[in-house]
């Protein structure tokens, strides 16, 4: 297990970010210096303009005077909060669709995976924006979305392995045997898709976590004052120009997030798809 | 060969129907009232029931559907709520500006994946590829609003290089460009460096340089245009990714194309604005998947013979 870990850097730098964000996120209030929404006096200069980072704001202030450190704090909790959710929705969608369509190919499976096709021809944002602009958005809301759009992918995937594994003897030695549809499909082939499950339930935050900063952003994703690293950006772009660390810091907390639910995922591919392992 | 090109115009149509019936599922089973929306929240009962007959709402679903189908097909997208004039001029006056974004984008990834593929290629374990290998990863991992503000602090507001926003002038293009084209190229380098690396393996190459050819006359003319197939049949695929990314590009740079228009459709809530810019981008991803499947032959006689 540690020898795995040693030999790819890449996956021990990705777990020590996601813990250190997940152990933000858990320990929000006991880290934050300040509360994520109070607008603070001397969180202003004379002016009125945000506060570079300083020793008694590390990151610096936002343009109404709150913390930057505390409300990226509490926005990490949004950001996995989505990303677990949604992500695991989109999953859990995926697996029910492409099993059962891999499993009863024809005139079911065929319906449902034309309907796969259909979701993967729309581009996942446009579609998203026109969910988020008909439901006024939440952070549910959001979360809703974001599964709705990413789990054809998941769907497509699970579908062409459970194919071929529907095909293979030991399947067909089960239902020689009697053994009912739901009983194979349970314990005969979704066992064999815990891995492929595992891989897309962890890349998947990532396109999940850029996702929701990227709805937040465009203002139709979790709405102000509940902090999220999207709408921090959102709120503070017209003043990035006198306060670029308004961009750089929720943009860097996106980027490193996605970067190691990326570099997890991949790895994880790796480990459990030997086949692939060395190549690309 | 004309078999395939049928069954594939076949099968377009139909996502294309599809995709046209879950927009028109969108816009009218979902809780949001067009009518109500349209008629503005001091209207009377009478006034939403009279805008909800002259728009056709009182009838039939499927019966709409129709309608909304033999709309589609005469190019009619409906009506705006809040300009007051339809959807598809405001769309075709804006694609132009779009397209040429597109194009400048991908152009910029094509550019800067394929060779930045070949060096990792050919150095392979070496500072490049090691280099490419990471950066495909920041690539998809990094939100596309902060590229172009970034790009916008460096070389707009601090440098003065580039315009802030607008368009008009080739400087204006360079910065939208390159936000679209940057994120991805690290992928196509990924891509192209993969399939390289097979390609110098085989036989053909192996001969190529027996007769004594210049590495760079093998590596450009005899290895390259296979090693780039895998990265054009990308493009198709990757139609989707541009459409989306279009948006947020737009809005942050001031575009005047169909990305900004939806983008400002949001912001007043215009939902036929926003669906027709949908209903188009599919029908551009739909576009690009036929024409990857298409022209892959044409370039690689191989997949015309099997």
């Amino acid at each position: 297990m540690f020898r795995t870990l040693l030999r790819r850097p890449s996956l021990l730098i990705g777990l020590i970010v996601i813990a250190l964000v997940l152990a933000g996120a858990l320990f929000a209030p006991l880290i934050a210096p300040y509360q994520p929404d109070a607008q603070m006096f001397d969180g202003l200069s004379l002016e009125g303009a945000p506060l570079p980072p300083s020793h008694q704001f590390p990151l610096g202030t936002d343009t109404l005077g709150r913390d930057l450190f505390s409300r990226l704090l509490y926005g990490a909790r949004t950001s996995l909060l989505i990303g677990l959710v949604a992500n695991g929705i989109a999953v859990l969608i995926g697996l029910l669709i492409g099993t059962i369509a891999g499993y009863f190919s024809g005139l079911v499976g065929g319906t449902l995976m034309r309907f796969t096709d259909l979701m993967m021809a729309f581009p996942a944002l446009l579609l998203a924006i026109v969910l988020a602009a008909l439901l006024h958005p939440s952070l549910w809301i959001v979360a809703l979305v974001i599964a709705l759009v990413n789990w054809a992918q998941v769907a497509r995937i699970v579908y062409t392995e459970t194919r071929s594994l529907a095909e293979r003897d030991f399947i067909l030695a089960e239902r020689a045997m009697g053994a009912g549809h739901l009983r194979i499909l349970v314990l005969h082939i979704l066992p064999h898709l815990v891995p492929t499950a595992i891989v897309w339930g962890t890349l998947g935050i990532a396109t999940t976590v850029l996702l929701e900063a990227t709805l937040s952003f465009l203002g139709i994703g979790v709405q102000p004052p509940e902090p999220s690293w999207g709408n921090i950006v959102f709120e503070s772009q017209s003043y990035f120009q006198q306060a670029p660390w308004l961009v750089f810091f929720p943009g860097a907390a996106i980027l490193m997030t996605a970067l190691a639910f990326n570099l997890v995922g991949d790895a994880l591919r790796d480990i459990t798809d030997p086949t692939q392992r060395g190549r690309g | 060969m004309l078999a395939l090109l049928a069954k594939r115009l076949v099968q377009s149509a139909l996502i294309l129907l599809g995709v046209a019936a879950i927009t028109f599922v969108l816009l009218y089973a979902l809780p949001a009232d067009p009518a109500v929306l349209l008629a503005g929240r001091s209207a009377t009962a009478q006034t939403v029931a009279n805008i909800r007959h002259q728009l056709g709402l009182d009838q039939p679903l499927l019966v709409q559907f129709w309608h909304y189908l033999g709309n589609l097909l005469q190019g009619d997208l409906g009506r705006s709520f809040t300009q007051k004039t339809d959807v598809a001029p405001l769309i075709l006056a804006r694609l132009p500006a779009t397209l040429t974004l597109m194009a400048a984008g991908i152009a910029m990834e094509l550019v800067i994946g394929v060779s930045l593929g070949i060096l990792a290629a050919l150095r392979r374990g070496g500072l490049v590829d090691r280099l490419v290998m990471s950066l495909s990863f920041v690539g998809v991992s990094t939100p596309q609003f902060l590229v172009a503000l970034l790009l916008l602090y460096v070389f707009a507001a601090t440098l003065g290089w580039f315009p802030m926003s607008g368009y008009g002038t080739a400087a204006h293009i360079v910065l939208p460009a390159a936000t679209l084209g940057i994120l991805g190229a690290g992928w196509y380098a990924r891509i192209v460096r993969s399939s390289m690396i097979d390609v110098l393996n085989q036989d053909y190459v192996r001969t190529a340089r027996a007769k004594g050819l210049s590495r760079r006359r093998i590596v450009l003319r005899h290895a390259l245009p296979n090693a780039i197939l895998p990265a054009i049949a990308m493009i198709g695929i990757d139609i989707g990714q541009f459409m989306s990314g279009v948006v947020v590009v737009e809005a942050v740079y001031g575009w005047p194309g169909i990305g900004q228009l939806a983008w400002q459709a949001i912001q007043q809530v215009d939902i036929p604005i926003i669906m027709g810019v949908t209903l188009v981008s599919a029908a551009a991803i739909v576009i690009g998947n036929l024409v990857a499947d298409l022209t892959a032959p044409l370039i690689d006689p191989r997949i015309r013979a099997g």
